[in-house]
């Protein structure tokens, strides 16, 4: 009989290091729905095993029947030949590194600096057209860039964007999520009053903004720095760049991937490094990320 | 209120007047602080879908000034363009699939997810999310399904025997769209799923504790009667995303299919708003496609905002 409650009690800390305790559970249910993630869980992870494999296989193992999923000989020639490939165009690769550096670094910088400015009025001021930019913002949310691709093309070339690091830096500035995000997470960590006392004490706007609430609001910025991190490393620009001196690395080597059968193994080495920076920093930040994310919702 | 004399109304309107005034003059920093951002936010947002409905309405190449058409390249979109058409019918048969499969998945992992302990969950919470960061990952799914006997997915139905010949995935009429579905889905877990994990995440607990007393026995009637309602904002919020990603099909099908796919047969409204504004520079055309795709999701959202409402309930 004592044996058995020991027993139960084990299986307890087992169930308790993998489920969330709480009342109105069935073990079987916390099974299946265990095992239901680790399914689905497959379904997502599987083809980016797929690339993770491809990028180490020599050339005689990508052109096997049948295809074996996993690598069996691993080899870097995939990447070497990424090199060789790279160094055979005029343009520097250190180039094309630079680029998208530079466009990263400064849309991030002035998107996280310009979009908190914004969302800080908008939220914890009243003041005329208010309400109304609130609500643009939100039904912004669905104008994407690829939806708007063709008449933002139209705009851009009449203010003679086209073909320089502006096009792809500016309209980035003024992307709606990040300012959404921020918004929402002001108005649930920033209390009204903390602002008051500090008006009351003669703070002015500006250093109420740079001192109180930029600390404050730590989590959302590092999810912008986030979002922006993997849009503008995963920009390719292609409609929009010509020169290849200004051409961003995403661009660069998704040339490589283009260029037909015999450059599989390239490509998906390509993929590959395309792939690990973004979702390093999601990692990385996953927790703040969830942070901002838990203030998301659109009130009614 | 209806008994107000006209005298009276015009008072109080004066009133407002003078209020507003006071307000603009006494805030007259917020403007300057949203500035910066709302001039590129307008010009790079806002402008776009307003040009793209003025310009809807003429004949222009960019290079001449528009002229006035009227409602020509509404006519010629459904009168005359078979391929709008096979777009539209493409799009929304990935849109009625993608759309409601992928918030579903996005509401119902997140639940899952949550019941989960906290590692394991962030373990969870970044294998489901890796795909839609990973950008352009979904060229991988063109070796997958590659026409020849080296894709996977023939390699693979050919050495078990169920087919004798691979099947031309990526150029056969009755594969394409669905590969495009498939994918679509396999990248709907993006910033519409954080935010419901996060919205799981955020429940006051206290609120089950009361939902235990008052006789709610399984997970089902807890999510329906307490979770769910609770959540609404996350939920509306995902919403949002789900509707702009399942209408915005479009990369993947280049990418896979190329532009034209064969027969057109994994069109989208998005590619073909591509063709006219980049290949053939029928920019007024182009932005008559882009306004019928605009008006679409917005009367999509505005259907979906209405029915979230009524959760739990």
């Amino acid at each position: 009989m004592e044996q058995a409650k020991q027993i139960d009690v084990k299986k307890l800390k087992v169930s308790k290091k993998v489920f969330n305790p709480g009342p109105a559970r069935s073990r079987t249910g916390n099974v299946i729905n265990f095992l239901f993630l680790c399914l689905v869980g497959f379904f997502m992870v599987f083809p980016l095993i797929f690339i993770v494999s491809n990028a180490f296989k020599p050339m005689d193992e990508l052109f096997m029947f049948p295809q074996k999923m996993l690598v069996r000989n691993p080899t870097l020639s995939n990447f070497t030949s990424i090199s060789i490939l790279m160094s055979s165009s005029w343009v520097p690769f250190s180039r094309y590194i630079f680029n998208t550096l530079f466009v990263t670094i400064v849309a991030t910088f002035f998107h996280i600096l310009l979009a908190s400015l914004a969302a800080y009025v908008l939220e914890k001021r009243e003041f005329p057209g208010r309400n109304f930019m609130s609500q643009i913002i939100v039904l912004s949310l669905m104008f994407t860039p690829a939806v708007t691709g063709i008449p933002n093309y139209i705009i851009q070339s009449k203010l003679g964007m086209i073909d320089t690091y502006w096009v792809l830096i500016i309209p980035y500035i003024g992307s709606s999520m990040g300012l959404y995000l921020m918004k929402q997470f002001m108005s649930s960590s920033i209390p009204n009053t903390l602002l008051e006392a500090a008006r009351i004490d003669g703070a002015s706007e500006l250093r109420i903004f740079t001192r109180i609430v930029m600390p404050l609001v730590k989590p959302a910025w590092l999810t912008m720095l986030m979002t922006s991190v993997q849009s503008m490393w995963g920009m390719t620009g292609n409609t929009v760049i010509f020169s290849e001196a200004k051409k961003p690395l995403n661009y660069a080597l998704s040339q490589i991937g283009t260029g037909g059968v015999a450059r599989q193994g390239a490509a998906a080495a390509v993929t590959l490094i395309m792939i690990i920076p973004p979702l390093l920093v999601f990692i990385l930040s996953q927790s703040r990320i969830l942070d901002t994310m838990a203030s998301s919702g659109i009130k009614e | 209120m209806a008994t107000l004399t006209k005298a009276n109304r015009k008072e109080i309107k004066r009133q407002d007047r003078k209020l507003l005034k006071k307000s603009f003059k006494r805030n007259w920093d917020c403007y300057v602080y949203m500035a910066p951002y709302g001039i590129i936010f307008f010009a790079f947002t806002v402008l776009p879908v307003l040009a793209s409905i003025v310009l809807s309405f003429t004949y222009y190449n960019i290079l001449e000034a528009p002229t006035f058409i009227g409602l020509d390249n509404y006519r010629s979109l459904l009168a005359t363009d078979d391929v709008f058409i096979t777009a539209l019918k493409n799009t929304l048969m990935i849109a009625v699939i993608t759309g409601p499969v992928g918030y579903l998945m996005s509401i119902m992992f997140a639940w899952f997810i949550n019941e989960l302990s906290p590692k394991v969950r962030a373990v969870m919470v970044t294998i489901m999310y890796a795909p839609s960061i990973s950008g352009g990952a979904y060229a991988i799914w063109k070796l997958m399904f590659s026409n020849d006997s080296y894709g996977w997915a023939n390699s693979l139905l050919l050495s078990v025997g169920i087919i004798s010949e691979p099947i031309q995935f990526l150029t056969d009429v009755n594969w394409m769209i669905w590969i495009a579905i498939i994918i679509t889905i396999w990248m709907s877990l993006g910033t519409g799923f954080l935010s419901n994990v996060a919205g799981f995440r955020t429940i006051d607990r206290s609120q089950y504790e009361a939902g235990y007393v008052e006789g709610i026995r399984n997970r089902w009637q807890e999510l329906w009667f307490i979770t769910l309602p609770s959540m609404r904002p996350q939920l509306m919020f995902s919403a949002v995303m789900s509707i702009t990603q399942a209408f915005t099909v479009g990369d993947v099908t280049t990418q896979l299919f190329g532009i034209p796919s064969t027969d057109y047969a994994a069109h989208t409204i998005l590619n073909h708003i591509t063709d006219y504004g980049t290949t053939r520079f029928e920019m007024g055309y182009a932005c008559a496609i882009a306004t019928v795709l605009f008006a679409m999701m917005v009367a999509c959202n505005q259907i979906i905002q209405r029915m979230l409402r009524k959760v739990g309930q």
